[in-house]
């Protein structure tokens, strides 16, 4: 049996899994409409592929990956494009996303899929494929998984870790996924195993889920895998990717480092789950296992189309009628949905009904009496009264001499507090002032950088135009110097046989007319290295662009 | 919009219910308090409750803070608790107002109210009156002349004399007087042999208040309201240094249990050292702070002019607070095995 670490901190909410768990996996029906945003992972905005009245087909690819940090988005079913627009997000902003919308025609009629041997593959392209089939971590945080599936060079990896933890209280859909799709999940995780060329893989499952550890006990020993299923103690935040991987193997992975170089690697086991689908069955990522729960009256985990509207969702659970709000994520981490108009997505791993009695209103906030609860709860070991002492003073950098980028959010400060003060909110509030001070920061040197470029273009213009001047010049004294018919050549001949001409009249301005060829290659090569606005428009933008170009070209021909 | 934040539970904690809890480890220490001297320190704790409370309310209003809020969550309860106990419980009326006043107003709201006062506030009163009253801060009940309630009662209001009779030093003055008074030619032994003053461990009756605190300060520990750092360290530190002494000149100096269950040791321990918002908040800091504080009270105590020193070590170590903390910060998540 494999030793286990403990991670200090942590609490032991309610779990209060019980009643989502009672059911099988739901299969919900699909919505008459399904609103697809292209934003839905870590990293780039996808481009939008397709323009209102386009048809689609399921899985087909709606929005590309923009960059390498980036995450395909696909149709989730067959319909037709009413629009591509700004729609609501399902975000604590409230802010509307660029966004597919799409009418489904009913037939759910697929794509052509071509299962995959990945094993014949370039390791590079079974990445490429991961992000082209829109592979991102659903454990919530939707970081695109094809960019932590390479190794560090200089360090082996020695585990790949299966995130089974699901410590958060209420959700359920890893744990259902584990106790119905072990298989797929094993087989995912071989995947990545071989991917990462990992040594060990070990599955961590929080030990209030008995079922789902022996399920993919079962699982690993039918298809004769080697994984380690490990049950480990049931505290919040076990589920977070670094306290299993302590947990697990005993390393502690700062914010300063990234995991690989640690050895290690962490996957969701929904995510495992999705890369087999993607890559052995050719199917993208276009639904996923969503818990119900809360103040409903049917409880109950459903696979849900992503774009989903999150009203015609939660009306399959049958909300009960004191319900005031709903929560995405769970009850320590997520957060209160601004509107249900906004869809489904990959980050919606749960959806909690809450009533008064559920998540009774916030007590009073008191001032801080120092004493230390937080710090014995921080599964991060750092000590949150002071960096809400400095947060609450705006003194940010203090904030960060107390490490508040190695605070992962989970709660558990603001869970313990007898004063009931918002820690995470005040830790959130200082991380984006400092975020929004070096992007201001950031935007004054470009801007700078921009301002002495101008400056250099304009002396440059004007030294190159004197430089033309004074060859013109040089070049009609030298037409009169020349005899009358060479010099009706030149004159309607163009300006570098002109100055060809004049060239050997003029030494310096040929001097001067090569340095200024080269700022001007010198210029162009800039460019070039620096992206254009031109460049990733949407299909709405490129359309807008080429109406206005058409209407120019007549203008242009008049003149 | 309703703006509300993660995460949606909470565990059942307020400020409130610590410091009920803090009150409640008092309990069993003002149960024999009772028993010794009888219930005239009821009087004195309401007393010293009223004035706190009545303080605060005025300094809340003075400073537009919500009433009812502040006024509940007990901490200027706590205060006035302490004071009362730590004063004489004889002391008249006013002393213990004075005290209540100055370290409800002063030592608490100046500073910025609740959380915000780098000095204990009971503490504060303490050190206040004995600079200002002595005589009044050193007269303790003789306990073998024990006087009825009302006769106490007329004591405290100030409406009877107060006779050189009835009152009589702590068990550690006691032993220091006997001390100078003997000049190096009485020893420890004899003069704790007395049992006009002395008992079994300690003081004569005092010591059963030193245990009972003890056990309430053991059961805040248990109750995760306190952690165990601060007095331990600050036990040990009393331990550590009375016993090289008494080990080097066992008739000049008292033994370690003697100087645990006397004075403010106990109640100091438990109930002094471990003030949050006053106190160090790093394990290692709080080691350091206990340890730290303990020195100076045993120093103050054996070799100073006061009957005891837990106030003024205790004070004198609050001003430290804030670089023990900057300095002990314990290592993050991680960063632990820096080379």
């Amino acid at each position: 049996m494999l030793q286990l670490f403990k991670f200090k901190g942590g609490v032991k909410p309610d779990p209060k899994k019980t009643p989502s768990v009672q059911m099988p996996i739901g299969i919900a029906p699909l919505p008459p409409l399904l609103i697809v945003p292209l934003h839905q992972s870590i990293g780039g905005k996808p481009n939008p592929l397709v323009e209102a009245g386009d048809r689609v087909l399921k899985g087909q690819l709606i929005g590309g990956a923009d960059q390498w940090l980036s995450s395909a988005v696909h149709a989730p079913t067959s319909g037709t494009v009413l629009a591509v627009e700004e729609r609501l997000a399902a975000h604590p902003s409230g802010l509307p996303t660029l966004s597919v919308v799409i009418e489904p025609d009913g037939r759910d009629a697929w794509i052509e899929r071509t299962p995959l041997d990945y094993t014949a593959l370039e390791p590079e392209r079974v990445r490429e494929i991961l992000r082209d089939s829109g592979v991102v971590g659903l454990g919530g945080a939707v970081f695109p998984s094809h960019a932590k599936l390479a190794a560090a060079k200089s360090v082996p990896m020695d585990e790949l870790i299966i995130n089974g933890g699901e410590c958060e209280p209420f959700m359920t859909c890893d744990d259902i996924l584990m106790r119905e799709r072990a298989e797929g999940i094993v087989l995912g995780s071989g995947i990545f195993r071989d991917l990462l060329k990992a040594r060990r893989v070990l599955v961590g499952i929080e030990d209030n889920k008995p079922e789902a550890v022996a399920a993919m006990k079962a699982a690993v020993e039918k298809l004769g895998e080697n994984f380690e299923v490990i049950a480990v103690p049931t505290r919040y935040p076990a589920g977070g990717a670094k306290q299993l991987i302590r947990v697990l193997t005993g390393k502690e992975v700062p914010a300063s480092k990234r995991s690989p170089e640690m050895g290690v690697q962490c996957f969701n086991v929904a995510t495992a789950y999705t890369a087999w689908r993607a890559i052995v069955h050719g199917e993208p990522v276009l639904s996923r296992i969503v818990t119900l729960t809360g103040n409903v009256e049917q409880p109950r985990n459903w696979e849900v189309l992503l774009g989903t509207p999150l009203k015609d969702f939660v009306a399959l659970g049958k909300p009960k009628s004191d319900t005031d709000r709903y929560l995405m994520g769970g009850p320590m981490m997520g957060f209160e949905l601004p509107s249900l108009e906004a869809p489904l997505v990959k980050a919606t791993n749960c959806i909690i009904a809450g009533s008064p009695s559920l998540f009774p209103p916030p007590a009073p906030e008191m001032p801080c009496i120092r004493c230390g609860a937080c710090a014995d709860v921080c599964p991060h070991e750092l000590q949150p009264f002071e960096m809400y002492w400095f947060a609450r003073a705006r003194n940010f950098g203090k904030t960060q001499e107390y490490n508040i980028f190695d605070c992962i959010e989970c709660g558990c400060c603001s869970y313990v507090c007898p004063s009931h003060i918002p820690l995470v909110q005040y830790f959130r509030f200082a991380k984006s002032e400092i975020w929004s001070r070096e992007r201001e920061k950031n935007m004054a040197d470009a801007a700078k950088a921009r301002f002495e470029l101008r400056n250099e273009r304009d002396e440059r213009e004007k030294a190159e135009k004197a430089e033309r001047l004074a060859r013109a010049a040089a070049a009609k004294a030298a037409v009169k110097k020349a005899p009358p018919e060479s010099g009706s050549e030149a004159l309607s001949g163009d300006t570098s046989v002109a100055v060809a001409a004049a060239a050997p009249l003029d030494a310096d301005a040929a001097k001067k007319a090569a340095i200024a060829a080269a700022m001007e290659r010198a210029r162009q090569q800039r460019e070039s290295v620096q992206p254009k606005n031109t460049e990733g428009l949407t299909v709405a933008q490129r359309k807008e662009i080429a109406e206005i170009e058409a209407r120019r070209a007549p203008l242009q021909a008049e003149e | 919009m309703n703006f509300t934040t993660p995460p949606y539970l909470t565990q059942n904690v307020s400020v409130q219910r610590v410091m009920l809890q803090v009150l409640a480890a008092l309990l069993p220490g003002i149960a024999i308090y009772v028993w010794l001297i009888g219930p005239i320190i009821l009087v004195q704790i309401a007393i010293a409750t009223a004035a706190s409370l009545l303080a605060e309310a005025f300094m809340l209003s003075l400073l537009k803070k919500p009433l009812g809020l502040f006024l509940g969550d007990g901490s200027a309860t706590v205060t006035a608790w302490l004071i009362a106990l730590a004063f004489p419980p004889l002391a008249p009326w006013w002393l213990i107002v004075v005290g209540a006043l100055f370290a409800i107003v002063v030592a608490k709201h100046l500073y910025g109210g609740l959380g915000q006062n780098p000095f204990n506030p009971a503490m504060i009163a303490f050190a206040v009156c004995i600079v200002s009253f002595p005589a009044l801060m050193s007269q303790w009940p003789a306990l073998d002349r024990q006087a009825g309630f009302s006769e106490q009662l007329a004591l405290v209001l100030g409406t009877a004399p107060r006779l050189d009779t009835m009152s009589g030093a702590t068990p550690l003055d006691a032993l220091k007087t006997a001390l100078k008074l003997g000049e190096g030619n009485t020893t420890v032994a004899t003069i704790l042999a007395d049992a006009h003053n002395f008992g079994y461990f300690a003081g004569k009756g005092w010591e059963w208040v030193a245990v009972a605190y003890l056990l309430g300060g053991l059961w805040l520990w248990q109750r995760r309201i306190i952690t165990w750092h601060a007095p331990f360290a600050f036990l040990a530190g009393i331990v550590l240094f009375s016993g090289a002494l008494w080990l080097w000149d066992p008739a000049q100096f008292a033994n370690p249990v003697f100087h645990l269950f006397s004075g403010g040791s106990m109640l100091g321990a438990f109930f002094i050292v471990t003030d949050p918002v006053s106190g160090s908040t790093t394990p290692r800091g709080k080691l350091i702070f206990g340890f730290s504080a303990a020195a100076l009270a045993y120093l103050i105590r054996v070799f100073g002019g006061y009957p005891d020193g837990v106030a003024f070590a205790v004070l004198l170590m609050n001003i430290c607070v804030p670089l023990i903390d900057l300095y002990t910060q314990p290592p993050i998540f991680g960063m632990k095995s820096k080379p």
